[in-house]
């Protein structure tokens, strides 16, 4: 089968690669270029668990074909934390005890990112809203609210 | 949070300084940054994915299986079926002289669920062992499939599954597990009033996030590491031994993240044919749940009914239970011969009866095999008896929590297996959820304890 290259920046690094027509942008990510951060928990586009961020767009990066990808700049949630210092959505869902299993997390920190990005003040229905297509099964959601909400104050704190 | 040591001051002198305080999870920043290693984020070159022909059928017998197409099938390395399985017949259970083996790896001759395993195909890319998978031919003869429990424990139904022989486990016991206390006929006979009711539950799924599944690497040296998010280590290690017919010291299990259990990863179904795959082929192989597999074919909790008769005297003192209890185990035992034994033990509940009658039946039928989920054998067993207590309150005109408060167990007090009461808190968690919920009890049962003589 032909091979198509497909090139993008992945946290803002440069990233080739050849893949077969099809790929998602989810398994070229985790077996092609080796970040695994983004989960597969249902390759439908339910769990939310492949959330990625592709542009500055929340994307589901299991019905996200690679090809589509060319040129695009993509962030995942192994991208956030710089030179070893968590980014504040990160630094929330620690202090905030906002994972358990840890599967759905990834995502999670990706769909907070685009609100926060967003919505640099949301309300507690902006999160239950921006988190709705992620599915955390352990049934943490309250902390997860509360890591967001908490994170969103210490962002703004630090702008003001 | 707060830490309320009152209540067994003069019981606990340890220093509890670490108890009540929030400390972080180990595992967190591995969680947030996305570094934590589950078993499917290993990758290895010249992987094969393994994919699995099953059964459409509830129930029939296997009349031909004909793999001679898919084996064409560009991307195709493998197929196994069951002749390729060393130890194809096995239960988990067997590691703790729980039989008889009851379960195939691969089937042979007979499916007795729908989902069933019956051939697994091994290619290049996981299309192409979809594509391969659709050209096995299975030519079934489909049998009478029973689906109800009390149906299966009829004379004349199908028998589900021939290593037993008939439609429930047959404990050393005899038919069920059996727990006899005191005279339950002559307490009932004296009660006020007597009430009997059934309960029924159906089958639930875990649904974890993370599918069930591992990947399994040969080492080279004819030992190969399997890299499992199983929560059952030292079970599916050993297990895979026995099914390998290969010494657990060839296999190295890797394993410990979870992407959520819930109870779904403790059978041993991907793990042996995963390794056998990657010793006949000599390379890496992948065998992940597709979602739908996930839902339909890993275990469940079992379907459940419970039918309680208690005996309750109008001063609100239960004098007689008498439960009979069925857990639906599906087509195989698994661990639900554990369940349903568990669910004996515990159906008095965290009561002081004097007379108990218990009868726990763990029965056979042609549906998904069910096994362990957060406290299987009591969960429904629970909702059952907590229902029923309500309606024993509401039958005599009693305020349901003082009616818990006169039957609580309390230290030293005879439970109905034997094995007499210690460290019970049942009470103290009762007053302190009176309190809790603003659900005002009478003073003497706020001056209860479940240790303290006299009082």
């Amino acid at each position: 089968m032909a091979k198509i290259p497909v090139q993008f920046t992945l946290n803002g690094a440069e990233k080739a690669e050849f893949i077969d027509g099809g790929t998602t942008l989810l398994n070229a990510l985790r077996d092609k270029i080796g970040d695994t951060s983004p989960k597969g928990g249902c390759h439908q586009g339910t769990c939310g668990a492949c959330s990625v961020i592709i542009d500055g767009e929340l994307r589901l990066s299991c019905l996200t074909l690679a090809e589509t990808c060319n040129g695009a700049a993509i962030t995942t949630t192994s991208g956030l934390s710089q030179d070893g210092v968590l980014h504040p959505l990160q630094r929330a869902f620690l202090d905030a005890f906002a994972t358990q299993c840890g599967f759905c997390t990834p995502g999670m920190i990706m769909a907070a990112k685009v609100l926060l990005d967003h919505t640099p003040d949301p309300s507690r229905d902006d999160v239950v809203e921006a988190l709705s297509g992620n599915v955390c099964r352990c049934t943490g959601y309250e902390p997860i609210i509360q890591a967001v909400l908490t994170a969103a104050r210490s962002n703004s704190q630090n702008a003001a | 949070m707060e830490l309320r040591k009152s209540y067994f001051a003069d019981q606990r002198k340890d220093d509890l300084h670490e108890i009540g305080q929030p400390r972080p999870r180990s595992d967190s920043p591995g969680h947030v940054t996305g570094k934590t290693a589950y078993f499917a984020d290993r990758n290895f070159p010249a992987m094969l994915h393994l994919k699995m022909v099953r059964s459409p059928h509830h129930h029939a017998r296997i009349r031909s299986i004909d793999i001679s197409e898919a084996e064409m099938h560009p991307g195709v390395v493998k197929i196994l079926t069951a002749k390729d399985v060393p130890h194809n017949v096995y239960t988990i259970l067997i590691l703790i002289q729980i039989g008889p083996e009851d379960e195939t790896v691969l089937a042979d001759g007979k499916v007795r669920w729908k989902g069933e395993a019956v051939v697994a195909v091994l290619a290049e890319t996981e299309r192409a062992a979809h594509e391969a998978a659709a050209k096995v031919k299975v030519d079934y003869e489909v049998l009478p499939a029973v689906f109800d429990m009390e149906e299966a424990l009829k004379p004349g139904a199908p028998v589900v599954n021939e290593y037993h022989g008939r439609n429930y486990y047959l404990y050393d016991s005899g038919e069920c597990r059996k727990v006899r206390f005191g005279d339950v006929e002559a307490g009932f006979a004296g009660a006020d009033h007597v009430l009997e009711q059934t309960y029924q539950s159906s089958p639930i799924e875990h649904a974890p996030t993370e599918t069930t599944g591992c990947i399994v690497a040969p080492e080279g040296n004819d030992r190969f590491t399997c890299y499992t998010n199983t929560q059952a280590m030292f079970f599916t290690l050993d297990n895979a031994s026995i099914i390998l017919q290969m010494p657990g010291n060839r296999l190295h299990f890797v394993g410990g993240t979870v992407g959520g259990g819930f109870g779904g990863k403790v059978d041993v179904i991907v793990e042996p044919i995963a390794i056998l795959g990657a010793k006949l082929t000599g390379r890496p192989v992948s065998f992940i749940y597709s979602r739908e597999e996930e839902m339909q074919i890993s275990s469940p909790r079992a379907a459940e009914k419970v039918v309680i008769k208690d005996g309750v005297m109008k001063d609100g003192r239960i004098v007689a239970r008498k439960v009979t209890g069925y857990t639906d185990a599906g087509a195989y035992s698994r661990h639900s011969p554990y369940g349903a034994q568990k669910g004996a033990g515990h159906y008095p509940g965290p009561y002081t009866i004097p007379n108990v009658w218990i009868d726990t039946y763990c029965v056979y039928t042609n549906r998904t095999p069910s096994s362990a989920m957060r406290g299987f054998g009591v969960t429904i067993g629970d909702f059952a008896l907590e229902v029923q207590m309500d309606k024993l309150a509401r039958l005599i005109g009693m305020d349901p929590l003082e009616f818990r408060f006169i039957n609580a167990y309390r230290d030293g007090d005879m439970k109905a297996h034997r094995q007499p009461t210690e460290g019970a808190a049942l009470i103290e968690c009762m007053q302190e959820a009176s309190r809790a919920a603003n659900w005002p009890v009478a003073e003497k049962f706020m001056a209860m304890s479940s240790y303290a003589k006299g009082a």
